[in-house]
């Protein structure tokens, strides 16, 4: 059974890493923000969150950092989910679940391309 | 909200909101009956403020005039055999606690502890869990967590992912092959 005496190697990985970090890396950091008021968590963002987290732990990827955010009052589009790439405008998309969160992250986040297709459309 | 767990997450919310510093999470298991019991060390909230709280049409929010996170959860116990109850004091924190009969056919499921745990994991919070079944208990606390990572956010993608693998073991192991 793990513990959290476990914590001390991967302490340890993570101590060296961090050091062989340049100083640049913050600058470029693409965010992923899910909102997760009640509306968000009652529509599904927990998974949704998680698939983001799990995805950046299991894949190394050191430029994306995955945080949360409120309501931001289009309750009826949730679970939301906001791109902020350095440099360019932000992205919303919106009735994400675990599996659009997987195909943002590839598509967009790490290759770039805009997710067209679960962007705000008619319903809003 | 699907599952028990999700209330946790979302009033668990509200306490780090009201800028806790500690909140402990209690799920409880005796017999018939399920407690869930999220208390915080919080700015609390005004007699006044206390009776009209369970309302929906109330909340801090200035851009909005709903709050539904609070009359969910009593719904959700009062649907499933239970109670509920909030106790709150101004610069002393806030107690919610929940009841539920475990056999009632329309109590909600408890769902994935571990994963709202971790998904509660916040540089200036703590959290301190215990979920106990019958006499079989586990504890889970953030403070101890960060002591062993050393300045290490504890909401680093590669810590989050542990935590939950260590928390899912634990849990399912407490739980001794039942659902709850």
């Amino acid at each position: 059974m793990k513990s959290i005496a476990d914590i001390k190697a991967i302490r340890e990985k993570m101590q060296a890493q961090i050091i062989s970090r340049d100083n640049e890396s913050e600058a470029n950091e693409i965010r992923v923000v899910v909102g997760m008021a009640t509306c968000g968590i009652a529509a599904g963002a927990r998974p949704v969150f998680n698939e983001f987290v799990d995805q950046v732990a299991n894949r190394g990827i050191k430029h994306v950092k995955v945080t949360r955010t409120g309501c931001i009052g289009m309750c009826k589009l949730e679970p939301i989910v906001e791109v902020f790439v350095p440099g360019q405008e932000k992205v919303t998309y919106v009735h994400v679940d675990a599996e659009k969160a997987k195909k943002i992250l590839d598509q967009h986040v790490l290759g770039g391309k805009i997710c067209t297709e679960y962007l705000v459309g008619d319903e809003a | 909200m699907r599952e028990l767990a999700l209330h946790i997450l979302d009033i668990a919310e509200n306490s780090v909101k009201a800028n806790a510093k500690l909140v402990t999470v209690e799920i409880l298991v005796d017999d018939n009956l399920l407690t869930i019991r999220i208390s915080d060390d919080g700015k609390g909230m005004s007699e006044e403020f206390l009776t009209r709280v369970t309302d929906p049409f109330t909340t801090t929010r200035t851009t909005r005039k709903v709050g539904m996170g609070i009359p969910l959860l009593k719904q959700a116990a009062e649907t499933g055999g239970g109670t509920f109850d909030i106790k709150s004091q101004v610069g002393v924190g806030t107690v919610v606690t929940t009841t539920f009969q475990l056999d009632d056919i329309d109590r909600m499921p408890l769902g994935d502890i571990a994963e709202t745990a971790t998904t509660l994991l916040y540089p200036n919070c703590d959290f301190k869990w215990i979920y106990k079944v019958g006499d079989r208990e586990f504890v889970f606390d953030t403070r101890e967590v960060k002591e062993e990572l050393e300045g290490i956010p504890i909401d680093s993608p590669e810590i989050i992912a542990f935590l939950k693998s260590m928390l899912k073991e634990n849990i399912e192991s407490i739980n001794g092959g039942i659902i709850i």
